[in-house]
């Protein structure tokens, strides 16, 4: 049961084969079996998964089902959830209990889907290896030795090893489409205004962007279908239509082309990974793709760039949790002032690489250093913006790889930081400009995945889910499941 | 190279402290990221506009009216310290 899609699980609900209950119930055996060692969950919701799925059972009898009513779902612990623990994978929110649902929650709910649990993550979504949570790390479903990647390390886990068909997420540098491709599924970031940002906890406001980790693009469509449009309640949030992506993703496609920029092939990729890719690309032309090489001249800048604009504004959000209003509060010494008050609360709160961040945003935000790192930054955010807008007017996708390699091992890249923030060097070019970008399986190095990766131009997330489901009628690396 | 008297002042800047035996690596990684950001410093970037934003779109207003209600018994139950409605912090004033 547990390796059915959302549109078969969704066909069974319907046809009575099997009840919102039995389903719930299977998964949560399946967490509770699995999650000792895998770890992919923060909170699990037992309690309220039942009382769901009891809901969820009573309007399947009277045939009142809507398009998710009765599918199982894990949210990242990054999203509101109200009366249930929301801690962001960090000591900060150990206690917070979010006093209302987050849009992307609220919609999901409303469509019918029953929440499985909450998710594990990097803290408050800086890292990509899920060894930055307090609540310790996510092992990869496919060798425990490995991360599973992160940010969205719990979700991306929980689906590889089928504990959830489904699991939202969120992606500021790649926080989808890493861990998607190390743990083996289907990962979509939406153009940047898609999915609304209300109570989905802030790191990086004009680069956090909401979107799915499934096992194939045409459950990532039905997800996002229930889960994008315009919200009142997020003042960036895109008020455009949203197509019908789960009847769209079946569609037969037209010509398309797709652009290859060889700098991604350079010695940064390993080699094993080059060659999954290159077969991918070549079954994508078979299947009626053409293939264009372009260039990007500026990606090589993502990564410094990012790094000044993502900390910038991390400094700036996180300045919020003070200990006053909700939050870590530590113990404070008679005589101890108001400022000492705040740095300890946030000194115990956080973790070491969210104080990484938050220094380096405070540095490059500082007096004197404003122009040479952020307004620069923003200009080179431009340039590459600009490298995409030149692109698409030759292609219609731009593919690549996701990650430089197959999944690492634990461990193996806390210790310098940079080695771990290269790990994002192909996908943060996409939340730099605000583009829709995927990744998916496409082959296997050393019994590991692959993911490719595929970026649009904005709100082009319709193409890029029938690609992908094309791709995925052709292939079956999506259907590989780790043992156990 | 970032030397610890400035550890010592991003810190209070940022409001977060962090323990002496923490300074030498902090300094050392922190030193290594402005490492490489400084990379941005050879592009010439003299007539591009500073994208501060992925949208070209102007920000959407709304009217001016009072939405909220008042949930502040709902709120506060995340607070740390509530006494009569009010956030309590560490006294400041003698």
């Amino acid at each position: 049961m547990h390796t059915r899609t959302l549109a078969q699980l969704a066909g069974d609900l319907r046809a009575r084969r099997v009840s919102a209950t039995e389903l719930a119930r299977h998964f949560l055996a399946r967490i509770e079996r699995c999650d000792e060692t895998l770890n992919a969950f923060i909170t699990v919701t037992a309690e309220q998964a039942l009382a769901q799925a009891a809901a969820a059972d009573r309007r399947l009898a009277k045939g009142e089902a809507t398009l998710l009513t009765g599918i199982p779902l894990a949210h990242k612990d990054i999203f509101c959830t109200a009366g249930v623990k929301t801690s962001c994978g960090s000591r900060m929110l150990e206690n917070f209990v979010a006093p209302y649902d987050a849009t992307v929650v609220e919609r999901l709910q409303n469509a019918g889907a029953v929440m499985l649990g909450k998710t594990n993550m990097d803290e408050f979504a800086m890292g990509s290896s899920n060894e930055t949570s307090f609540y310790g790390p996510v092992r990869n479903p496919w060798n425990h030795a490995l991360v599973p990647g992160g940010s969205s390390g719990g979700s991306a886990a929980a689906v590889a090893a089928r504990l959830a068909p489904a699991a939202t997420g969120t992606d500021t540098g790649g926080s989808i489409r890493q861990p998607a491709a190390l743990s083996g599924i289907t990962g979509i970031k939406p153009t940047y205004g898609r999915v609304s940002r209300y109570g989905m906890i802030a790191f990086a406001s004009s680069l956090d962007q909401a979107g799915v980790l499934t096992q194939s693009a045409e459950d990532a469509a039905l997800l996002l279908e229930a889960m994008a449009g315009f919200d009142e309640r997020d003042s960036t949030s895109l008020d455009e239509p949203v197509p019908r992506y789960s009847q769209i993703v079946g569609e037969p496609w037209d010509d398309i082309t797709i652009g290859v920029p060889e700098s991604f092939f350079d010695q940064g990729l390993d080699a094993d990974n080059a060659k999954a890719l290159r077969a991918a690309l070549a079954e994508l032309e078979k299947l009626g793709a053409k293939l264009k090489s372009i260039e990007l001249p500026n990606i090589h800048l993502s990564v410094p760039a990012y790094y000044v604009v993502a900390p910038a504004e991390a400094s700036s959000n996180l300045s919020r949790f003070d200990g006053v209003r909700f939050g870590h509060r530590a113990e404070l010494a008679t005589g101890e002032d108001l400022t000492t008050f705040y740095m300890r609360n946030r000194g115990e709160g956080f973790g070491a690489e969210v104080k990484r961040r938050i220094l380096t945003g405070t540095y490059v935000l500082s007096a004197g250093y404003f122009d040479a790192y952020y307004l620069q930054a923003q200009k080179v955010r431009k340039l590459i913006s600009d490298d995409f807008t030149r692109a698409f007017r030759e292609v219609d996708f731009v593919a690549g790889p996701t990650t430089p390699s197959p999944a690492f091992g634990l461990g193996q890249k806390t210790s310098d930081p940079i080695e771990m923030y290269l790990n994002d060097i192909y996908t943060i070019g996409a939340n730099l400009a605000g583009l829709p970008a995927m990744s998916m399986p496409c082959g296997f190095v050393r019994d590991l995945p692959v993911g490719l990766q595929l970026v649009a131009p904005p709100l082009a997330e319709a193409q890029l889910l029938k690609v992908g489901h094309h791709f995925q009628q052709a292939t079956d690396w999506h259907q590989r499941v780790p043992a156990s | 190279m970032l030397r610890p008297e400035d550890i010592h002042r991003l810190c209070r800047l940022a409001r977060l402290e962090i323990t002496s035996a923490e300074v030498a690596d902090v300094a050392a990684k922190l030193s290594s990221i402005v490492g490489l950001v400084d990379q941005l410093q050879a592009v010439a970037t003299t007539d591009v506009t500073p994208m501060a934003h992925p949208l070209d779109r102007s920000q959407r207003l709304r009217s001016d009216t009072v939405t909220e209600v008042d949930q502040h018994e709902l709120y506060q139950r995340n607070a740390p310290l509530v006494e009569r409605d009010l956030y309590l912090v560490p006294k400041v004033i003698e």
